[in-house]
């Protein structure tokens, strides 16, 4: 038991964020829900309206695809990242933790927007393309889901890999390589003994950004261009556009829910405090 | 050595400017218990993992019943190795994790059990076989580092530090379980340690390492009684050293003095010229104490110290300085407290010549 003084102090160090929590998040997200039931009419009005909208049920698929997609690719490029990083003593590898580490330098704003310098119908990509001879005409690489797939993948691979690697680091070598005295290929003592040690940081990386990715905004609108509306950019819409306060709160309760779920299933399987705070 | 089961010849590792091995030839004979023994950073390990085949060697060849494997992988060696810190695999219970060598040579699942069985048995730990590593003690974990090593009946078992990480009294009971399992199965034992109670309490044979050099091997007997070299000397148990002028010579008995004392040394297999200096060693416990004048020198005492079985008595000497003696303390007779005079000496066969290093 703390003495009353440690308590005092205890609360003195975390009153100010709190209060700025409470304040600025907690409360605005409550008038969310507020809004949602009574606007415009009192009542379950918009619930009734998402559920009966096609659009919205096509959104949200479009929503758990493309975060789903994204979270498999950079799960699948991150891993390889990591497991070199930790896994090979090189003169390289402070050169790849710095370029790991350099997207959350640069804002995601100018990063996708130097996707569309990229993937544009004369971007660098289609550009070279034709220059070499492999196509005629430009290819269609943005303003549809792939674009928003390339570029989302490029934004979260951080959050894939830092988790990974964070795990990855604390497997000593001694386990390979008693599995290798042992009798193992290499392939074998990878399989059967590395991989399930990295598990737990492949699902802290894959909660990360599945999560990140279903409510991502800035990515999906400037590389999909109106055509791949997930479910931020509807919300968007229906607030900026269409002056539909009730319908867009209704709609951000519901992303809040499902990603609620999305972390309550996955507490199922993973340590979410280790998982989350990256310690594994 | 005939028919050795593994010769290292002239194997030499090299990291940058560090020779972590130095030209080192070893034989080692089927079914003995060998311990490379050696300080830290001595190379004992990059020489067990030379053999393991997990360190390629800059020179020289390791050879397998006159095979050469230099350029194997450790996967295709077969021999089990216990490493430092047990490297138990985290994800697997105890029994998958003796099971693993058998499961990679793809025995049929009941034979795996029967063997997974028989190896938990053999190291104490039947009852533990559903538990997770993280579960064990350190010495548990041990045992079933052992065990999985020895599943698959490997023909060579290699051993880093397997007790280092261990409380003294559990170190000591698991030096008579190996030793035991060892002459239980004839397996060959390589034993890395820099223990040297442990070193001498279970080997056949000490190989002592310096800077990836070999010092010097034999039996322990051997080792103990007639290290050549002042390093050995001090590295195996504790030793007197005293810098001598040899007087006279007659066979191989010779007169050494150092200032006014005067005293006998044996120098069986030592070329000790007259008129030579010489550097000694001399055992604590191979010193005699006496009441004053009835030895060959005298001394004063300056500290004493208590081990319960024995007694450690520091006494200072006018010309060879500080001298180390060990006696047990139920037949010291004398009660020696600071400041006594007591009589020493040491009968010629308890010194040691050293050779330069
Ligand atoms: N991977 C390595 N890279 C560089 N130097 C090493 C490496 N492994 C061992 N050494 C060096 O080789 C020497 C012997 O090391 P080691 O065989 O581990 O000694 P021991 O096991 O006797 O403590 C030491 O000086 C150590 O620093
Ligand atoms: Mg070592």
């Amino acid at each position: 038991m703390p003495r009353l003084n440690d308590q005092i102090r205890y609360w003195m160090l975390v009153l100010p964020a709190l209060a700025i929590m409470v304040i600025f998040y907690i409360l605005p997200v409550l008038g969310i829900w507020e809004i949602s039931f009574t606007e415009p009419a009192t009542g379950f009005g918009n619930y009734v309206k998402m559920t009966e909208s096609n659009a919205v049920k096509t959104s949200f698929i479009l929503t758990f695809r493309v975060a789903a997609i994204t979270t498999v690719g950079c799960l699948l490029l991150g891993y390889i990242v990591a497991y070199a990083i930790s896994n090979f003593v090189s003169r390289l590898t402070p050169l790849m933790m710095a370029l790991v580490l350099l997207p959350f330098w640069v804002s995601v704003l100018i990063r996708s927007f130097s996707w569309i310098i990229l993937l544009g119908r004369s971007g660098l990509v289609n550009d070279t393309l034709r220059d070499i001879g492999l196509v005629t005409s430009p290819l269609r690489l943005m303003h549809n889901e792939l674009g928003v797939l390339i570029a989302m993948i490029h934004v979260m691979l951080p959050f894939a890999v830092l988790p990974m690697l964070a795990n990855m680091r604390g497997i000593s070598r001694s386990y390979t390589d008693a599995a290798r005295g042992l009798g193992a290929s290499e392939w074998t003592a990878f399989r059967s003994v590395y991989f399930p040690q990295t598990l737990p940081g492949v699902f802290s990386g894959a909660l990360l950004v599945f999560v990140l990715s279903l409510g991502f905004f800035v990515t999906p609108a400037l590389l999909g261009g109106g055509r791949v509306l997930m479910i931020s950019e509807y919300i968007t819409y229906q607030i900026q556009e269409f002056l539909a306060w009730g319908l867009g709160s209704a709609l951000s309760v519901a992303l809040l829910v499902a990603t609620a779920l999305v972390l309550l299933i996955a507490a199922r399987f993973v340590n979410l405090k280790s998982a989350l705070l990256e310690r594994n | 050595m005939s028919n050795p089961i593994l010769s290292i010849r002239n194997s030499v590792k090299r990291y940058g400017p560090v020779h972590a091995l130095d030209h080192v030839d070893l034989d080692v004979a089927e079914g003995e218990f060998l311990t490379l023994l050696g300080p830290s950073g001595s190379g004992k390990t990059t020489l067990l993992t030379a053999i393991a085949g997990f360190t390629d060697l800059s020179e020289g060849s390791v050879s397998l019943r006159g095979r050469d494997i230099t350029n194997e992988p450790p996967e295709h060696r077969d021999f089990g190795m216990v490493f430092q810190g047990y490297a138990l695999f985290p994800t697997m219970t105890v029994r998958q994790n003796v099971g693993f060598p058998l499961k990679i040579r793809k025995r049929p699942a009941s034979e795996i059990r029967a063997r997974v069985d028989e190896c938990l048995e053999l190291v104490q730990m039947g009852a533990y076989a559903d538990r997770m590593p993280s579960q064990l003690s350190g010495g548990q974990q041990q045992r079933i580092a052992l065990a999985r090593a020895l599943s698959f009946k490997p023909q060579v078992l290699l051993l880093d530090e397997p007790l280092s990480a261990l409380d003294k009294k559990l170190r000591a009971d698991l030096q008579w379980e190996l030793k035991a399992l060892h002459d239980q199965l004839g397996v060959t034992f390589i034993y890395v340690t820099h223990d040297q109670d442990e070193a001498l309490s279970m080997s056949d044979r000490i190989v002592i390492l310096k800077d990836g050099k070999i010092q010097q091997s034999g039996i322990p007997d051997t080792l103990y009684n007639k290290p050549r070299t002042r390093f050995v000397a001090d590295f195996l148990g504790k030793s007197n050293f005293l810098s001598v002028k040899v007087k006279s010579r007659e066979g191989d008995h010779l007169e050494c003095v150092a200032g006014e004392a005067a005293f006998p040394v044996d120098a069986t297999g030592h070329s000790g010229t007259v008129g030579n200096s010489a550097e000694i060693a001399l055992r604590p416990e191979r010193i005699r104490l006496t009441e004053p004048g009835k030895e060959f020198l005298t001394g004063t005492v300056k500290q004493v110290s208590y081990l319960g079985e024995r007694c450690q008595v520091l006494l200072t000497h006018s010309v060879l300085g500080q001298i180390l003696v060990s006696c047990p303390t139920w037949k010291s007779g004398i009660n020696p407290n600071p400041g006594l005079q007591l009589g020493f000496g040491w009968d010629a066969d308890a010194c040691v010549i050293l050779e330069a290093e």
